[in-house]
C-alpha cells in the first residue's frame, strides 16, 4: 500500500507531497510523540533569541563559586562556612537588587550563567551541527554505496574493504584519535563524523542496490542505454528512499549524541559558546553538589535523542504496516 | 568449517595490518613532529636531531613502519611520553580494570536482555512487547554521558547511597562499579533487546512451532525447548558485536567516574598526544573489536547447523 499511496501521491507538487507524506505519520502514536519533541526543539532553536531570558555568555560574578571548582575539593566547598559564605553573596546580591530568586529558572552555572538560556542557545548549535555533518556522510556515503552495489568488480572490493577498515574501529575510539589530531573545531567535527559514518551509510546503500538492480526498471534503462551515473542517481536512489530515511532519522540522533559525547569529553565546539556536551563537562565536578547544572542539559539531549528515536520508530512501522 | 575460521582469521590479520598503517601514518608520518612531541616543545633542534638518529627515525618510512610493526607484535610499543614508563606497563592493568568493568556489565546486561526480548517476542504485538519496545527505545536515546551525571545526582545526591566516583583509591572496592556498570547497562541492553526479539518474533511465525502449539504440547515446553534453541542464535552474535559499542562506552563512563582503566587511559594519551601510547592503545581497541567479530562470525557458523552443514 505504501508504493500505492507514493504513486498517487506523484505527480503533485513537492511540498504538498512532503505534507501529505508527513501526515502518514498520525498512524503511528510513537512518531507523533518523536515527531513532536523534534518540533519543540527546533522552534526553541529558531527562536532562541526571543526565548532566552538572559546572554548565555553573561556571568553574574555574585553567582559564580567562590575560587575555581577545579582546584577546590568540591567536597569541602560546601562545608560549614564555605556554604554560609556563599549564602551571605547570594544574600549580598538580593539587597542590592541585582536578581530575585525567581530570576533563573534552572539556576546557574559554576561560573554564574543562566543554565536556561545557554540550553536553549545550545540548542541551535547542537540542530546546525548535527545536520550538516549526517548530511555530509550521506553524501560522500551514498556515491560509495551506488558504487559498490551497482558497478560491483573491484570498485566493490576496494570500497568495502576500506569500509570494514573504518568500521572495524571502536566508534568513539576513532573520533578520540581523529579529533585530537586534527584538532576541535565545528568545521572537524564534520569531517570526523562523515568519515566515521559515512562507510556505515556505504554498506546500508549497497545492500539495497545489490536488491533494486535486478528490477525491471533498471533493466529497461539500461536498454535505453542510459549512462551508469544516471542509472544509479535516477533510477535506483530514489527507490532506496525509503530504508534510508529511517535510517537517517536514527543517525541523526546518532550525530547528535556524538556532538554531545566530544562535547562532553572537552573535544567539542570550543567554549564559551554553549553546547550541551560542553555544559556537562564544565559542570561536572560539580555536579555532587549542584546536580542542576549537569542534569538540565543531559535531560534536554536525551529527550532530542529520544524524539528522533521514536520518530525512526514510527516511520519503520508505518513502511512495515503497508 | 577449518577453512572458514582461517579465511576469517586471515582476514582480520588483514585489517589489523592496514589499520596498523593508517595509525602509523596518521600518528609518525613526519619524525620532526614525533621528536618534538617526545623531547617538549622547549628541546632544541640539536637535541632532536640527534635523538631522531638514535632512534633510526632518518630511515625511509617502509623500514621504519616494519621495525615498529616488528616490535609491536611483541608487545613493544615504546615508552609513554607522559608516564615515563614502557606502554605495556601502563596498558596491561588499565585493560584488566576495564576488563572487570565490562565483565560486570555484560554478566547483568545478557540475561536482562534475553529475557525481556523473550518475552516481548513470544507475543508480538502484545502489551508486554510493546512496553518493553518502548522502554529499550528510551534507554538507548539516554547516551552514557547523560545517563551518568543524572544517576550520580539521584543516587548520590539526593539518596546519598552510592559513592560519586569510581577511582578505588583505597583499594579495589566493588560497590564504586555499581554506577559506572548501571550506566553501561541502561544504554546497552536496550539494543540486544530489540534483535533478541525479533529473532523470537521470527522463530514464533516458523512452521515447527506451529505444528508444536498443535500437537499439544505445553506452552512452557514449546518456548524453553523448541524455540529459544534457534532464537537464541543471532543474539550471540549481536553479544560479541555489543563488546565493541562497550569499549566506546567505556571511555565516557571512566572518565566521567575516574575509573582507571582503558578508556580513560586512550582519552588521556589522545589529549596529551602520547603517540606510542594512542598507537597501543588503538591497536589494543581494534584487535578487541576485529577479534569479537570474528568470534562471532565463527560462533554462529558454529552454532546454526544450517550454515554448518551446507
Amino acid at each position: 500500500m505504501a508504493d500505492q499511496t507514493i504513486d498517487a501521491l506523484r505527480g503533485e507538487p513537492i511540498l504538498l507531497r512532503i505534507l501529505k507524506g508527513i501526515a502518514l505519520l498520525r498512524e503511528s502514536g510513537v512518531g507523533m510523540i518523536g515527531a513532536a519533541l523534534v518540533l519543540f526543539w527546533v522552534v526553541v532553536a529558531l527562536f532562541a533569541p526571543l526565548l532566552a531570558p538572559f546572554d548565555p555568555l553573561a556571568t553574574l560574578q555574585l553567582l559564580a563559586f567562590p575560587g575555581d571548582p577545579y582546584v577546590l575539593d568540591p567536597g569541602k566547598t560546601f562545608d560549614g562556612q564555605a556554604v554560609e559564605e556563599v549564602c551571605a553573596l547570594i544574600e549580598t546580591g538580593e539587597k542590592q537588587g541585582k536578581y530575585d530568586c525567581g530570576t533563573f529558572w534552572l539556576g546557574t552555572d559554576r561560573v554564574g550563567r543562566d543554565v536556561l538560556s545557554r540550553l536553549i542557545y545550545g540548542t541551535q548549535r547542537v540542530l546546525l551541527y548535527a545536520p550538516l555533518a549526517t548530511f555530509c556522510a550521506y553524501a560522500v556515503g551514498i556515491p560509495m554505496g551506488l558504487a559498490a552495489g551497482y558497478l560491483r568488480g573491484w570498485a566493490d572490493e576496494v570500497l568495502s574493504f576500506v569500509s570494514n577498515v573504518i568500521l572495524s574501529f571502536p566508534v568513539l575510539v576513532l573520533y578520540v584519535i581523529i579529533i585530537a589530531t586534527i584538532g576541535a573545531s565545528g568545521t572537524n567535527i564534520v569531517i570526523a563524523v562523515t568519515f566515521a559514518s559515512a562507510p556505515g551509510i556505504m554498506r546500508i546503500v549497497r545492500g539495497l542496490v545489490l536488491d533494486l538492480r535486478n528490477r525491471e526498471y533498471v533493466f529497461a534503462a539500461q536498454t535505453r542505454g542510459e549512462s551508469a551515473w544516471r542509472i544509479m542517481f535516477v533510477e535506483i536512489l530514489p527507490n532506496a528512499r525509503g530504508p534510508l530515511i529511517v535510517d537517517s532519522c536514527l543517525r541523526l540522533g546518532y550525530v547528535i549524541i556524538t556532538i554531545g559525547v566530544l562535547g562532553f569529553l572537552g573535544l567539542g565546539l570550543p567554549p564559551p559558546d554553549p553546547d550541551w556536551g560542553g555544559m556537562i563537562n564544565e559542570n561536572r565536578l560539580m555536579a555532587l553538589v549542584a546536580p542542576h547544572m549537569t542534569v538540565f542539559p543531559c535531560i534536554a539531549i536525551s529527550s532530542l535523542v529520544l524524539g528522533f528515536n521514536l520518530l525512526a520508530d514510527g516511520l519503520r512501522e508505518i513502511s512495515l504496516r503497508d | 568449517m577449518l577453512i572458514f575460521v582461517m579465511r576469517r582469521i586471515g582476514a582480520m590479520v588483514l585489517t589489523m595490518v592496514v589499520v596498523s598503517i593508517l595509525l602509523f601514518l596518521l600518528l609518525e608520518y613526519s619524525p620532526g613532529n614525533v621528536a618534538t612531541k617526545v623531547l617538549g616543545p622547549y628541546s632544541s633542534e640539536e637535541q632532536r636531531q640527534i635523538w631522531l638518529e638514535e632512534k633510526g627515525y632518518n630511515d625511509p618510512l617502509p623500514l621504519r613502519y616494519l621495525r615498529w610493526l616488528g616490535k609491536a607484535v611483541q608487545g613493544d610499543f615504546g615508552d609513554s611520553i607522559k608516564y615515563k614508563v614502557p606502554v605495556s606497563e601502563v596498558l596491561w592493568p588499565r585493560l584488566g580494570n576495564t576488563a572487570i568493568l565490562g565483565a560486570a556489565t555484560m554478566a547483568v546486561v545478557i540475561p536482562l536482555a534475553l529475557v525481556l526480548g523473550v518475552l516481548a517476542g513470544m507475543r508480538e504485538g502484545s502489551g508486554t512487547d510493546r512496553s518493553i519496545s518502548v522502554l529499550s527505545i528510551i534507554t538507548t536515546s539516554v547516551p552514557e554521558f547523560a545517563s551518568a551525571p543524572m544517576l550520580q545526582a539521584f543516587f548520590v545526591f539526593y539518596l546519598a547511597l552510592l559513592p560519586g566516583t569510581s577511582s578505588m583509591i583505597g583499594g579495589f572496592n566493588p560497590v564504586e562499579l555499581i554506577l559506572p556498570v548501571m550506566v553501561l547497562v541502561l544504554y546497552d541492553f536496550g539494543y540486544v533487546t530489540r534483535m533478541t526479539r525479533a529473532s523470537m518474533a521470527e522463530v514464533m511465525t516458523t512452521h515447527y512451532i506451529r505444528t508444536a502449539v498443535l500437537k499439544g504440547l505445553p506452552y512452557k515446553m514449546v518456548i524453553m525447548k523448541h524455540a529459544l534453541r534457534n532464537a537464541l542464535i543471532a543474539p550471540f552474535t549481536v553479544v560479541m558485536l555489543q563488546i565493541n559499542w562497550l569499549l566506546s562506552g567505556v571511555i565516557v563512563v571512566e572518565f566521567f567516574f575516574a575509573y582507571k582503566g582503558f578508556g580513560f587511559l586512550i582519552l588521556d594519551a589522545s589529549l596529551n598526544k602520547d603517540i606510542f601510547l594512542i598507537e597501543a592503545c588503538a591497536m589494543v581497541a581494534v584487535f578487541v573489536a576485529v577479534a569479537t567479530q570474528a568470534l562471532a562470525d565463527i560462533g554462529y557458523t558454529y552454532l546454526n547447523p544450517r550454515i554448518r552443514f551446507s
